[in-house]
């Protein structure tokens, strides 16, 4: 298993630099650590299972259990405030005791996948709403830890990649889970019960995956002090992940949820409604291929830069809705935002890991995804609000303009580089 | 654990859960071909003609009995729905006729996802024009002239766990195939007020001639009845609190589901009638909840479904709140009157 013996105890007061494993002289850092692997073949399998379900669910709901499931909706921002607020618990428990990283993704994927075979027991809206909002809870709490990980197991200046190798992985389970689920149903006449167990049992492969190949410490020695919840809020005080944090909310305050995008390209663009179940395909499909070299990429040009350069592509998608007119410009503006997520979701993450030392990095991979998470909520309530005021064309060129605002307030945030930009990796911790 | 130990773990674990998976998978493949054997004590149904023109009055209706013609399109003389089913062969999701014309909701499986198919059929069940329907079939209804088309489908948000549901309804006139695609494009009225939203959801039309129409739209957590202009594109606010209206032959009545207060939260609905005159509502007798456009058998008489043990049954009950409910026909769902 991978566990890079060049790794040093360190005290407390050196750890302000995450582990670098595989960084020894003559020793080529090529090769995709084996827990990042490893992390990412779970997420594989954990997102075929859960999208499976998702893939069958509206049409279990509405055609084999015959229920009107308009309003359905009306959880998912309980759910929303609920899963930020787990994401933060999850990653600070991680951060406590060596071997919790592994432990709390295990309680969070082990939670979503007991949820998969509940779904052969409930019937009932309120009851699967439940059990969804507990597969959300497991989502929640797996996310910090396994971004720690990987962020632990990976060479500072690969965490790019790294972290693109996970989220391509990831999609790809994204998009096989509905054609496997469509194949059961194919095969079992609507049998929603087999799709349901075999969802159940995906789920089980991918916890074992975890237990048996994702090493129990990604870090050699025992922090001599464990991390509190109020170290946990005094991260805050780095400037660099204070920064970080800041860019992250105020560009997630003007980053457009997917739905109303979608929903914008349909009415604006004239789509007609039945590809409308191919624009998230789209999406996903661009994200897939461009999250590795685009990692790569951030490791070489700089992860802030990319982070940035990211927000630049989805201005540029949201000028394209505005100013053109016609279902010929939606691939153009689906390229636009699969290039968006492959440059920022995974490598906001590799940034993230440089801004914090490596006892604290499931706290702070969780500080800057809830700061994200939560930003975006509040767009998606505004954003909601102003299509009543003005419309759905004049709420996006507002968010426009708030996404270019912000973009120039994150640039100047984030180029404070005193320094050269000769280290690649802009790893701030020594400024920590 | 040494590494050969985790994969053969692993190993292990992989056909072990296999099995499991493989079983389920038999398990429903058989049970779905049990539901092709035709049922005991169920409902004679013969293969033969199926008109939506036909000479004495008839019932149309989706048969659900088990057997090989379950999911096609079948008719019952109206006076004995009880009666030997007459199947079609043409399978529609959901249905509904008018002066001899047909609209089917088909669902079409691909090896990605299924797509869904809206079916335009002449008095012959023989196919007219086809529209590519954006999700999951709900509701469908003809003009009383059989000149327009409606249908309504249900699409679903694609995010993790997507719970985020929203419809969507198109309308067709058969005379020149002209669609209007997504009624959320009109403009909606409220209180005498233009009102724009981005959470509006539209569905159940409800046809009363070649223009005019009701149906339901929903925006902030509120459901309205609304009068819908085809050839003005308008959709004003008439009522609260209506789902799935349905527009009495005469033209005077709405019978809707009413979500009441007190009721549990995964069965809010009963069925009620709206006097567009006098805006008074009338319970019906039906008290449990229902989840259908109720359709008129005549000026007086309701006919809905009900969950059934093969899925539903068409249930009838009077328009005036007096009378008790009573059991019209089993394993049958989305009923239209021919003739």
């Amino acid at each position: 298993m991978y566990l890079a013996d060049s790794r040093q105890s360190k005290s407390r007061a050196s750890t302000n630099e995450a582990v670098a494993p595989d960084t020894r002289p003559g020793r080529r850092a090529a090769a995709i650590p084996g827990t990042v692997l490893a992390l990412g073949a779970v997420s594989l399998v954990t997102d075929v299972s859960s999208e499976m379900v998702s893939a069958v669910l509206p049409l279990y709901v509405v055609a084999a259990l015959g229920l009107s499931p308009l309003g359905f909706g009306l959880l998912d921002g309980i759910n929303n405030g609920v899963g930020a607020l787990v994401r933060l618990l999850g990653g600070h428990l991680a951060d406590r005791g060596g071997s919790r990283h592994k432990a709390v993704a295990a309680v969070g994927y082990g939670l979503s996948a007991v949820c998969k075979p509940l779904l052969l027991l409930v019937h009932t809206l309120p009851l699967i709403s439940g059990v969804l909002a507990v597969d959300r809870t497991g989502k929640g709490l797996r996310t910090a830890p396994r971004d720690a990980m990987i962020s632990l197991a990976t060479a500072p200046e690969h965490r790019g990649r790294a972290f693109g190798v996970h989220r391509a992985m990831d999609t790809t389970g994204a998009l096989l889970g509905p054609l496997l689920a469509f194949a059961i149903l194919r095969l079992t006449v609507d049998g929603y019960d087999a799709v349901f167990a075999v969802s159940g049992c995906v789920a089980a492969l991918g916890v074992l995956v975890l237990l048996l190949f994702v090493p129990g410490r990604v870090r050699e020695s025992e922090p001599a002090v464990r991390p509190t919840l109020r170290d946990a809020v005094v991260l805050l005080r780095r400037p660099a992940l204070r920064r970080l944090t800041l860019c992250a909310v105020l560009l997630g305050l003007t980053t457009v949820s997917d739905s109303f995008l979608y929903l914008l390209l349909q009415r604006e663009l004239h789509l007609s409604a039945h590809l409308f179940p191919l624009l998230p395909l789209g999406t996903a499909a661009v994200f897939l291929l461009l999250a590795v070299p685009l990692g790569m990429l951030a490791d070489t040009i700089g992860r802030r830069t990319l982070f940035l350069a990211g927000h630049g592509a989805l201005l540029a998608g949201y000028g394209l809705v505005l100013t053109l007119h016609g279902p010929a410009v939606i691939p153009a503006v689906l390229l636009l935002h699969g290039t968006f997520y492959a440059a920022t979701d995974g490598v906001l993450a590799a940034a993230t890991a440089g801004t914090v030392p490596a006892d604290q990095q499931g706290a702070g991979q969780a500080l800057v995804g809830t700061g994200q998470a939560l930003a975006r909520f509040v767009c998606s309530l505004a954003f909601g609000a102003l299509w009543s005021v003005w419309g759905g064309r004049t709420a996006l060129a507002v968010t426009a303009t708030g996404l270019a605002v912000a973009a120039l307030t994150a640039t100047a945030l984030l180029r404070p580089d005193r320094s050269a930009p000769t280290d690649p990796t802009e790893d701030e911790v020594s400024a920590a | 654990m040494t590494r050969s130990a985790r994969l053969l773990t692993l190993l292990i674990a992989v056909v072990l859960l296999g099995a499991v998976g493989t079983g389920a998978v038999l398990y429903a493949a058989d049970r779905s071909g049990r539901r092709d054997q035709e049922q005991a004590g169920g409902p004679p149904v013969h293969p033969g003609i199926v008109t939506l023109k036909p000479t004495g009055r008839q019932l149309v209706v989706r048969n659900l009995a088990w057997g090989p013609h379950r999911d096609e399109l079948a008719t019952v003389p109206a006076d004995r729905p009880d009666g030997p089913r007459t199947v079609s062969g043409e399978k529609c999701l959901r249905f509904h006729a008018a002066a001899g014309t047909g609209i089917c909701l088909q669902a079409e499986h691909g090896a990605l996802e299924d797509t869904y198919q809206a079916v335009v059929l002449d008095d012959r069940l023989h196919e007219l024009h086809r529209f590519p329907a954006a999700g999951i079939p709900t509701r469908a209804r003809v003009s009383p002239s059989g000149h327009l088309v409606a249908w309504t489908v249900f699409v679903s948000g694609d995010s993790y766990a997507g719970t985020d549901f929203s419809t969507r309804t198109a309308i067709v006139d058969t005379r020149d195939w002209r669609l209007e695609d997504n009624l959320e494009t009109f403009a909606l009225i409220m209180d005498g007020h233009p009102y724009r939203a981005s959470d509006t959801n539209i569905w159940g039309v409800t046809f009363a001639d070649d223009n005019r129409f009701y149906a339901t739209v929903a925006t902030g957590g509120q459901t309205y009845l609304v009068q819908g202009d085809l050839a003005a594109r308008t959709l004003t606010t008439l009522h609260q609190n209506v789902e799935c209206p349905s527009l009495s032959p005469d033209g005077t009545r709405i019978a809707y589901k009413k979500r009441v207060a007190g009721a549990s939260p995964d069965a809010p609905w009963r069925l009620y009638v709206l006097d567009l005159a006098t805006m008074t509502e009338t319970a019906t007798a039906e008290q449990r909840n229902i989840d259908d456009q109720a359709l008129w058998a005549d000026d007086h008489t309701l006919v809905y479904a009900m969950p059934g043990d093969y899925g539903s049954d068409l249930w009838t009950t009077p328009a005036d709140g007096s009378g008790a409910p009573a059991r019209l026909m089993t394993s049958a769902v989305a009923p239209a009157y021919l003739g």
